[in-house]
């Protein structure tokens, strides 16, 4: 059998230290939580193929962890363990996606048939994952698209940091997709296990901002009827995200300064410290740099925050990246509206190239909207973006590589699609004239459009 | 529990290696329960001799497992026997073997044919579950002694860090049924034995 990873959750300590020592026999790496917590947290620090959960613990039970497992990676084998009086609780544990139940005490063979079944079965799972990963990009994260040389860039720089704890600076203009750059880091890191809480800095006044990152005691102010938690606490194992860094008022930059240096803090009105363990990932628009010049921004804090920086490029300075971007918000939209847009025509396709974007992909999603909207499917026209000015002269299909493209397509349409007639027409190869087909995306069309 | 005192060397095999008894390390067998009628135990521990090069030596202090015994399944918690024969062993013993007649089991298991310490001192095995009479047919101590065997040899193999072999007729090669032991061999598999010996282990 091959070797695996399994971790065991058990608040009973004979079942942990048995089974451990059964797996690591078999070859297999093996840990062991007695609670939901260890065990979220184990999971954190490396990835498990299988986990055998006990179905009845004290604090979250057994069915929540599945849960919790489970929404964070489908691909985990969950095998319940269970008390022969508590099988019916199992049974709701498998209609929850667990793999198998055991009862208590397990025959040898069954458990070593069992682990057998759940490998060969997880690897074809995790086969099916790459296929559809290819496809979809980060696993449960909105996908980035981009194959310009400076998306490339960032691409590098998420997966370089994410292997690290180290705070994480995102700059870029509005509109650019910095709190995608932040999920992915996230989800990319040893911390996916856990949350990632956004908190838009900007878009609260200062008073509230502090009680939903800090939470209030019951009590604390006037209305404030129950205790709060807190965005700090809720992020605790996982990452914060703290957009708009830069519009945080100066005392505010004083409390979180504490907080990120000590990793403990009070709720508002409270006195008891709490401990907290989050990596944080900080975004702005703005030149941090010349605010902390200007005296409007701490210059401890910037420091702080400013241990890895990593800049998203405007959309302007990645526009071969437009059609790619603009056909994956004609699918992802045409699915929300229910609308049969499948297509861009050139024209309006170059339309989108040559407009400056100052909104960046956040303009570029709105604009698709816009013209999905009043246009008539399946294809979107340059009539249906009438607000993007252009801002050069275009005369569509005067480039060099439009002249080739329309004049193989006139040629192999005269010939019937001939291909032989038509390279000799051409005095070209075959193979050229199959590369240039290929290219253009020539295709023999009957009504020869 | 009494401390262990008596310690008799076993059989004196004739061969070479023998010339260094004294420099061989001790594999101390420790008989739980055994029937006093039990005559393959002699057998049992010239083989392990050959095969690990140790000199074995049967522990004649008496051995007292119950505080093993789990009551309510009639069996004994092997992994509460291997700390109590750990603490009963002497120090200058590299290894140490429980040889039992009684059912063992390890808390989330119905039963195991032995146990021991991965990468450790000490392992049990039992001819409980090993007697072709437990399931129904002739009585054949041949077979009995010979998967005796293979589980010791086995148990003692995990005590080198050996983990379960894919090698069907290899030693080390998992067996949770009867059958499947007598499917394999006693003997390592030359991966296995390369891995036994190769790591100085010197314990
Ligand atoms: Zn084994
Ligand atoms: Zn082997």
């Amino acid at each position: 059998m091959e070797s695996v990873s399994i971790l065991i959750v058990d608040d009973e300590f004979s079942v942990r230290d048995s089974l451990t020592h059964w797996f690591k026999k078999d070859g297999h790496a093996v840990d062991a939580a007695e609670n939901a917590t260890q065990a979220l947290h184990l999971l954190q620090e490396r990835p498990h193929d299988i986990v055998f959960l006990d179905i009845k613990m004290p604090g979250m039970d057994g069915m929540e962890l599945q849960e919790r497992i489970h929404a964070i990676d489908p691909g985990i084998v969950i095998i319940v363990l269970t008390a022969f009086a508590s099988v019916d609780t199992a049974v709701r544990a498998m209609k929850q996606g667990a793999f198998d139940y055991v009862t208590k005490p397990v025959d040898p063979d069954e458990l070593s048939h069992l682990v057998e079944r759940a490998t060969r079965q997880q690897h074809l799972e995790r086969e099916n994952a790459r296929l559809r990963e290819t496809i979809d990009g980060l696993g449960g994260v909105e996908l980035i698209v981009g194959t310009s040389p400076g998306m490339q860039r960032v691409f590098e720089l998420i997966q370089m940091v994410a292997r690290t704890d180290a705070t994480v600076l995102i700059r870029g203009e509005s509109g650019t997709g910095k709190e995608l750059v932040a999920r992915s880091i996230h989800a990319s890191s040893t911390r996916r296990y856990f949350p990632i809480v956004p908190v838009n800095c900007g878009a609260l006044p200062e008073t509230l901002l502090e009680s939903e990152l800090f939470g209030h005691e019951k009590g604390a102010f006037t209305g404030a009827q129950f205790r709060r938690k807190g965005k700090l606490e809720m992020a605790d194992g996982g990452t914060l995200f703290l957009d708009e860094i830069g519009t945080i008022s100066l005392k505010m930059q004083v409390d979180l300064l504490r907080v990120l240096e000590t990793k403990e803090f009070c709720r508002l009105g409270g006195s008891r410290p709490i401990k907290v363990d989050f990596r944080v990932v900080c975004a702005t628009n703005e030149d941090l740099q010349v605010r902390v010049k200007e005296g409007t921004f701490r210059e401890d804090l910037f420091y702080r925050i400013n241990v890895f920086t990593l800049d998203v490029p405007p959309l302007r300075e990645r526009s071969s990246d437009i059609p790619a971007l603009a056909m994956h918000f004609v699918t992802k939209l045409a699915q929300q509206m229910d609308k049969r847009v499948t297509e861009i025509s050139p024209a309006a396709m170059e339309k989108l190239r040559n407009h400056h974007w100052p909104g960046n992909v956040r303009e570029l999603a709105n604009a698709i909207e816009r013209a999905m909207v009043v246009g008539k499917p399946p294809r979107i026209q340059p009539q249906d973006l009438p607000f993007l000015a252009p801002l050069v002269s275009d005369l569509p299909g005067q480039a060099l590589a439009d002249v080739e493209r329309n004049h193989i397509a006139a040629v192999l349409n005269q010939t019937g699609w001939n291909i032989k007639a038509a390279a000799r027409v051409l005095e070209i190869d075959r193979a050229t004239l199959y590369n240039k087909i290929a290219k253009y995306h020539l295709r023999e069309t009957r009504n020869g459009s | 529990m009494k401390p262990a005192t008596a310690h008799e060397p076993l059989s004196h095999a004739p061969g070479a290696r023998r010339a260094f008894g004294a420099h061989r390390a001790v594999l101390a067998v420790v008989p739980l329960l055994l029937p006093e009628s039990e005559i393959r135990l002699p057998g049992l521990c010239q083989k392990l001799e050959e095969l690990f090069g140790m000199t074995t030596r049967v522990h004649a202090g008496g051995f007292d497992p119950s505080s093993a015994l789990d009551p309510s399944r009639g069996q004994y918690n092997s992994r509460a026997l291997l700390e109590m024969l750990l603490h009963e062993a002497r120090p200058e013993a590299a290894r140490v073997l429980g040889v039992g007649g009684i059912d063992l089991f390890v808390p989330v298991l119905s039963y195991v044919f032995g146990e021991a310490e991965l990468d450790g001192r000490v392992a049990v095995v039992s001819t409980h579950r090993l007697e072709p009479e437990r399931y129904g047919l002739p009585p054949d101590p041949q077979l009995s002694a010979a998967r005796l065997l293979k589980e010791a040899t086995h148990e003692l193999g995990h005590t080198f860090g050996l983990v379960h072999c894919r090698e069907p007729d290899c030693v080390m090669h998992s067996s949770t049924y009867v059958e499947e032991i007598d499917l394999k061999l006693a003997r390592f598999c030359p991966r296995c034995d390369f891995r036994r010996r190769a790591p100085a282990k010197g314990r």
